[in-house]
């Protein structure tokens, strides 16, 4: 074979060169492929804008642009009057502040409120705060110290204060006490019916899993409705009891079952060489728990308890059920008042309402999402 | 092997016996709730001589005397209190099946907007569950019942709901902005070749045609559920043959023609014996068609859009608890993406869906007895709440409601705890 001179092939110019890709970071990268990054993204995207704005204006408007922002009477908030369309109508709400604040409280003794919720919050915050020092003694004041000081401030009958009944408390106020009150018993009970339910001991075993599962089965009204109609039956006929505090005694038992599996998943998270570890140090059964268990078991599940305040504290609207006014029965007290009878106090009343529950459990479940992320780092298997 | 102690097994005083203990223990629990259990009947008994109420179950015979603004069964003022328990059930199985439905949907849009690529849609989603979920829902509810329902207009200047009045308002549209009139004409006789909507919605609540099932609609029925019995059987042979021959079959295809086209064959086949009753305006009021009371409609509004705000989340948990190399391997062992979808991802994340979904259906039937807060007659609010009103014998109303409420939970637990035992066995295998 004769050795043909190869056909090589060689370029003599350069190909042109492909287009840049399109950029997939930076800003129009974001845009491009987050937002219009096919047909249906494209779709989407307009459907969304189109609902933002369908609702967006019009709340911004009604909320602060044609609202109005002062006046003492109704006429001030009719369309009629103002000769424009009228959005929120906040006369309204500061009218009616102090009844959606404290109830029929009377209005020499409110600084004795107002002293409580300084207290409150001056005990609270530095409790939430994990970098401030001395939290067992803050935990203690917050919650041993805190209730008598609150009850003797808002009860009254002694120490020269005068005596309030509960009947006259209402709006915020009783919200507050609700969910506090709540709060502080549903935690120990929680903690003893989870021990309960965790026990060795058949018969407390189950008497704990009856309790819990009979509570966290039926709905919270027919537990307040046991509390104001089937409780004082129970008791002997002598005993009066405050309708306040049945309603409270009701609470902590629904709100105790609820934390009880909490804590239960708490205990079941923490590692069985813990339980051994504390046995074989021979501590009995109280201190394994009180100093070995509990103490990883409740850190474990803080957000879970911070989530399970803020369904304690939106439940205690239902209260307006058995007649007893926290904000939302004041608010609906309110809409019946003639004097303020306009198209716009509905929803006036509703948005600030709204406005206030939406920020508290906001808050509150941001927290629970910080203590979430802060227990996270640290030893996780 | 068996080590003796010298001198005997040790010896403990009785009273540090750990076996002692706890039987001691335990009988201290259980003598101190029968104490009090007994102290509480005691003082029950007492108390209602002392207030002269009767007491037991024979009030459920008497006649209650009061109307109810929505039955599902024939109920008048002249019957007793155990059929107003039956209307109060009844009202609340339909609020919570229908509010179940609606919320899974309704969840499972915004659980999987939520995951969405694009961003402003995910972000949508996001607002809307930190909204709904933080404010308290008997606020929702009396939101929608008060503000939204209680401040529509009256029937004769009711809100039709429809193509037709969204059509030719999109024609008004058009032609205020300017643009050509044919465009706008066009739209507006579209909207008036659809004809006037049979939905309305007023303060009266929202008036919907009403089905009249004619002659021979119950072979329909029948044709359904022979449709059904057949798909079962159906997927039954072919994964059976699936795992003797590895031949797939189009269950899914094959089951649905069945389950549509068995009853519609037999609509077809009769003439079809349906026909709606059009609701009409006379005077002040609507003739004819269903009418959906406000209360109903404010509830179920308001049980929706909550409840469907934590099924999202729990589907949004579900899909992101499926590792993506589950997705991934699937797609390298040469699986189609739907085939992906089907085989190995929905059955992983349904594993975690499930049992939090279930929960969410209790949350839904519990919470609907808010509705006594705007008095929409379910169970709670016409037997706890009236009844008991009238009669006065909380123990037993009480304790009926709550047993009521604890059977449906107990019930779905059971079937939940059946349910998990199978799906875990199934992913062991």
């Amino acid at each position: 074979m004769e050795t043909a001179a190869m056909e090589t092939y060689v370029r003599r110019e350069l190909i042109a060169p492909l287009p840049p890709p399109l950029a997939t970071s930076g800003m129009l990268g974001f845009v491009r492929r987050r937002l219009f990054g096919g047909v249906l993204n494209i779709i989407l995207t307009l459907l969304s804008a189109l609902l933002i704005v369908i609702v967006l204006p019009p709340l911004v408007r009604f909320l602060i642009i044609d609202a109005v922002w002062s006046g003492t009477s109704r006429t001030d908030c009719l369309a009629e009057t103002l000769g424009r369309p009228v959005g929120a109508c906040w006369p309204f709400i500061a009218a009616k502040f102090r009844q959606f604040m404290y109830g029929f409280y009377p209005e020499a003794e409110q600084w004795r409120v107002n002293l409580t919720y300084a207290l409150g919050v001056v005990l609270l915050v530095p409790l939430l705060i994990p970098r401030v020092p001395y939290k067992a003694w803050n935990a203690v004041a917050f919650f041993g110290l805190f209730p008598l000081v609150a009850f003797v401030l808002l009860v009254g009958g002694v120490l020269g204060l005068t005596h309030v009944e509960t009947r006259l408390w209402g709006g915020m106020l009783v919200t507050l006490v609700i969910t506090f009150t709540g709060i502080i018993g549903s935690l120990p009970l929680g903690v003893l019916l989870a021990l309960g339910r965790a026990s060795k001991l058949p018969v407390v075993r189950m008497l704990s899993t009856i309790f819990i599962e009979f509570w966290r089965g039926v709905p919270l009204v027919t537990v307040l409705f046991f509390a104001t109609y089937m409780l004082p039956l129970f008791l002997p006929g002598n005993w009066r009891m405050d309708p306040m505090l049945r309603v409270l005694i009701g609470v902590v038992l629904f709100a105790g079952a609820y934390m009880a599996e909490v804590v239960r998943g708490g205990l079941q998270a923490v590692p069985r060489g813990q339980y051994e570890g504390a046995t074989a140090l021979g501590l009995g059964y109280w201190r394994m728990m009180g100093y070995v268990v509990m103490p990883q078991a409740l850190k474990y599940v803080i957000p879970g308890i911070v989530n399970s305040f803020i369904a304690l504290f939106k439940d205690t609207t239902l209260v307006l059920i058995v007649a007893i006014f926290d904000l939302l029965g004041q608010l609906r007290a309110a809409f019946a008042d003639p004097n303020w009878a306009t198209p716009v106090t509905l929803f006036t009343g509703f948005a600030f309402a709204g406005i206030i529950y939406l920020v508290i459990s906001f808050a509150m479940s941001r927290y629970a999402l910080y203590t979430e992320r802060r227990l996270d780092t640290g030893a996780r298997r | 092997m068996k080590q003796t102690l010298p001198g005997g097994p040790p010896r403990v005083a009785v009273h540090n016996n750990p076996k002692v203990r706890s039987a001691f223990y335990q009988v201290v629990a259980l003598a101190l709730v029968l104490a009090c259990a007994y102290a509480f009947a005691v003082n029950a008994s007492a108390n209602l001589r002392a207030q002269g109420f009767a007491s037991g179950f024979g009030f459920l015979g008497n006649t209650a005397g009061f109307g109810i603004n929505q039955t599902l069964i024939d109920y008048s003022e002249t019957d007793t209190y155990g059929r107003v328990f039956v209307v109060g059930l009844l009202n609340t199985l339909l609020v919570a099946v229908i509010g179940c439905i609606l919320a899974t949907i309704l969840g499972f849009i915004i659980g999987i907007a939520r995951l969405s690529p694009n961003w402003l849609i995910a972000r949508l989603g996001g607002a809307y569950v930190e909204t709904i979920r933080n404010l308290p829902l008997l606020f929702q509810i009396l939101f929608w019942y008060l503000a939204v329902l209680g401040t529509m207009p009256g029937p004769r200047q009711s809100i039709g709901l429809g193509l037709q009045p969204v059509l030719s308002s999109i024609g008004d549209g058009i032609a205020a902005i300017g643009l050509p009139a044919v465009i706008a004409d066009a739209f507006r006789s579209l909207a008036s070749w659809i004809g006037p909507p049979d939905v309305y919605l007023n303060n009266r609540g929202v008036i919907l045609p009403r089905p009249l099932l004619g002659d021979g609609f119950g072979w329909v029925a029948i044709a359904f559920g022979l449709a059904v019995v057949l798909a079962i059987a159906l997927r039954i042979w072919a994964r059976r043959r699936l795992d003797a021959t590895g031949k797939t079959f189009p269950t899914g295809w094959a089951a649905f023609g069945l389950i549509v086209g068995l009853p519609l064959a037999a609509l077809l086949a009769l003439g079809v014996p349906i026909s709606f009753e059009h609701p009409q305006l006379r005077g002040f009021n609507f003739v004819g068609g269903l009418r959906l009371i406000p209360e109903l409609v404010a509830l179920l509004f308001a049980l929706v859009t909550y409840t469907a705000a934590y099924i999202a989340e729990v589907v949004r948990g579900g899909i992101l608890a499926v590792p993506r190399g589950q997705s991934e391997a699937a797609l390298a062992l040469g699986l189609r993406r739907g085939l992906a979808l089907r085989l190995i991802i929905v059955p992983q994340a349904l594993r975690v869906i499930v049992p939090p979904l279930t929960n969410q259906y209790l949350n839904l039937t519990k919470n609907s007895s808010l509705a006594v807060g705007i008095g929409y007659p379910d169970l709670f609010a016409v037997f706890a709440g009236t009844t008991l009103n009238q009669t006065h014998q909380a123990i037993e109303i009480i304790a009926i409601t709550m047993a009521v409420y604890l059977a449906i939970s107990l019930i779905t637990s059971l079937l939940m705890n059946w349910y998990n035992a199978r799906t875990n066995r199934r992913f062991e295998r």
